[in-house]
C-alpha cells in the first residue's frame, strides 16, 4: 500500500482523505434529516389548520398516544420519585438536612426527570407503533392509496399523531410528577422518617410554579419533537420489512438523542 | 376507436432521478373509454410514467394533459380535484389493512360525499356486485385472497365513478387462474363503467387479451402504440426481443 500510495498520479486515498469524506457524508446526512423533519413539521402546521378537522383520528390518538401510555408512565414516575427520594434522603442524612429531600426530588421531577422520562416512554411505546404502521403503510402503497383518493395523508395521518404527541406529553408529566411525589413522600416519610409537615412545607416552600412550566414547556417540545420523527421516518421509509425495521430503529435513536439535545437547549433557553 | 376524443395525453415527457434519466421524451395518447397497456420490461419506468399520469410525480418538462387540462403546473388543491377522476388498483391492492372491506370502499364516499351511512352500504353493495363480489363487507383485507383483494382495490377505485381507472401490475405474482380472473375483472369493469383503463404490465398475454392498444415503454419511450394485433408485426428491435422471448415460452 505505501509502495503505491508514493506513485506519482495513483490517487490513493489517504485514511484522512477517508475520514474527513466520511464526517462530511455524516454531517450533510444529518443536516439533511433535520431539513426533511423541519419541511414535514411545516406541512404538519399547515394542513392542521385546513379544514376538514378529522376529530375521530385525533381522538384515537389522543387514546393511543395519552391514555394508553397512564400506566407505564405512573410506574416509572412512582419509581423515579421513590429511588430519587431514597439516594438523597442517604445523602442529606450525613448533615442532618432531610428536610431538603422533598423539594429536591420536587425541583428534579418537574424540571427535568418527568419531562424528559415521559417523553422516553412515549417514545418507546407509541413513536415506535407509529413508525412501525406508518412504514407499513408506505411499504405496501397504502399512503400512496390515500394520495390518489385525493386524501392529503398529512392531514390523515400526520396532522393527529403529532397532535397528540404535543398535547400528551405534557400532561403525562404531570401525571409523571403526581406519582413521582407520591412514590417520594411514602418513601421518605415512611421509611425514612421525615415528618409529612416537614417534607410538604419544605416542598411548598421551594417549588415555584415556574418549575411546572418550564418541565411542562419541555415536554411539549419533546411530545412535538419525537412524534415528528418517528412520522418522518415512517412516511419516508422504503425497502419491504427490512426498511420499516431500520426506520423504527433510527426514529428511536433519533428521538432518544433529540430528547436529550433539546432538554439542554430549552433549559438554557428558558433561563 | 375512431373519433374518440384523447381522455389523457402525455407530450414530450421527461424525468430523471439525479443520473438515472427514467423517461426521455414519452409521448401517450389515450382515447376515451379505451384500454391503453403500457408494457415494458422491469425498471423501464412504467410505474415513473403512471405516477406522472395521476400527478403523484412532476416531471422535469412535457405535459400530461387528462380530460382536457394540463395537469403538470397544478398546486396540489387543483390537483386533489383532477384526482377524483381517477380510480386506482395497486399491485399489492394497497387496502388499509386496519379496516374493513366496506370501510375500505367506502373510504372515498365519506372523505368526498355526505351520504348517509345507509346510502353508502347500497352503493359499496353495488360497487362489490360489479367485481363478482358479495356479502363479504365486514371481512378484513387478511381475510381475503389475492384476487379478492384485488377486486376490492378495483371495487374501491370505482366507487367514485372515475372516468380513467389505472392498473398497475394487476397480475404480477398471481397464479394463473387468479390471472385470467382479475384479466376479465379488467375487461367487464370496462364494460359496465365505459372507463378509460390504463393497465401497467410486463405480462404480455394478458396485455393482448384486455389492451385495445400497447404502447410499448423502451430507453424512457413510446417506441410502439398499436393494437395487440398489429404488435407482433412490429419491426421495432425492442419489441421484437421483448415478444421472442415470451413467445419462445409458449406462454401465448
Amino acid at each position: 500500500m505505501a509502495e503505491e500510495a508514493e506513485k506519482p498520479g495513483a490517487h490513493q486515498p489517504t485514511a484522512l482523505y477517508i475520514a474527513v469524506e466520511q464526517i462530511g457524508k455524516r454531517v450533510t446526512g444529518v443536516v439533511e434529516e433535520l431539513g426533511g423533519i423541519a419541511s414535514l413539521g411545516w406541512s404538519v402546521a399547515r394542513w392542521a389548520v385546513r379544514p376538514p378537522l378529522r376529530v375521530e383520528n385525533l381522538f384515537a390518538q389522543l387514546d393511543f398516544v395519552g391514555v394508553g401510555s397512564t400506566f407505564i408512565v405512573m410506574l416509572t414516575g412512582v419509581f423515579s420519585g421513590m429511588v430519587f427520594a431514597h439516594q438523597s434522603s442517604r445523602a442529606f442524612m450525613l448533615f442532618n438536612a432531610e428536610s431538603l429531600v422533598g423539594p429536591t426530588v420536587a425541583l428534579t421531577l418537574t424540571r427535568e426527570l418527568a419531562p424528559v422520562f415521559t417523553a422516553l416512554m412515549v417514545t418507546m411505546r407509541a413513536v415506535s407503533a407509529m413508525c412501525t404502521e406508518l412504514g407499513t403503510m408506505r411499504v405496501t402503497e397504502q399512503i400512496d392509496a390515500l394520495e390518489t383518493m385525493a386524501v392529503s395523508p398529512i392531514q390523515y395521518l400526520l396532522v393527529p399523531r403529532v397532535l397528540a404527541g404535543l398535547v400528551m406529553v405534557p400532561l403525562l408529566t404531570m401525571l409523571f410528577n403526581t406519582a413521582g411525589m407520591a412514590g417520594a413522600y411514602v418513601i421518605a416519610v415512611n421509611l425514612k422518617g421525615i415528618s409529612p409537615g416537614t417534607f410538604i412545607y419544605r416542598t411548598q416552600q421551594w417549588l415555584d410554579p415556574e418549575d411546572i412550566n418550564e418541565g411542562l414547556i419541555k415536554a411539549a417540545v419533546f411530545g412535538l419533537a419525537v412524534t415528528l420523527i418517528g412520522c418522518y421516518k415512517g412516511y419516508n421509509a422504503s425497502g419491504g420489512a427490512k426498511g420499516v425495521g431500520q426506520a423504527t430503529t433510527q426514529a428511536m435513536v433519533s428521538s432518544a438523542l433529540a430528547i436529550v439535545v433539546l432538554d439542554y437547549v430549552v433549559g438554557v433557553a428558558l433561563h | 376507436m375512431a373519433g374518440a376524443q384523447p381522455m389523457i395525453q402525455v407530450i414530450d415527457l421527461h424525468k430523471s432521478f439525479g443520473s438515472n434519466h427514467v423517461l426521455r421524451g414519452v409521448n401517450l395518447s389515450i382515447d376515451e373509454g379505451s384500454t391503453c397497456v403500457i408494457l415494458g420490461t422491469s425498471g423501464s419506468g412504467k410505474t415513473v410514467l403512471m405516477k406522472h399520469i395521476i400527478g403523484l410525480l412532476k416531471p422535469d418538462s412535457g405535459r400530461v394533459i387528462v380530460d382536457g387540462e394540463d395537469i403538470v403546473p397544478m398546486t396540489p388543491e387543483q390537483l386533489a380535484v383532477v384526482r377524483r377522476k381517477f380510480g386506482m388498483v395497486f399491485q399489492g391492492s394497497a387496502l388499509f389493512d386496519s379496516m374493513t372491506v366496506f370501510e375500505n370502499v367506502s373510504f372515498a364516499l365519506r372523505e368526498h360525499t355526505r351520504m348517509s351511512d345507509d346510502e353508502m352500504r347500497e352503493v359499496v353493495r353495488r360497487k362489490l356486485e360489479i367485481v363478482g363480489l358479495v356479502g363479504i363487507e365486514d371481512k378484513y383485507p387478511s381475510d381475503l385472497s389475492g384476487g379478492m383483494r384485488k377486486r376490492v382495490g378495483l371495487a374501491r377505485a370505482i366507487v367514485l365513478d372515475p372516468k380513467i381507472v389505472l392498473y398497475d401490475e394487476p397480475t404480477t405474482g398471481l397464479d394463473p387462474i387468479t390471472t385470467d380472473y382479475v384479466d376479465q375483472m379488467i375487461i367487464d369493469a370496462k364494460k359496465a363503467l365505459g372507463v378509460t383503463s390504463v393497465v401497467i404490465s410486463h405480462d404480455v398475454a394478458s396485455a393482448f387479451k384486455v389492451g385495445d392498444t400497447i404502447a410499448f415503454l423502451h430507453g424512457g419511450r413510446i417506441v410502439e402504440q398499436v393494437p395487440p394485433k398489429l404488435l407482433r408485426q412490429s419491426q421495432n428491435p425492442a419489441v421484437k426481443v421483448f415478444l421472442s422471448t415470451w413467445f419462445e415460452k409458449g406462454e401465448y
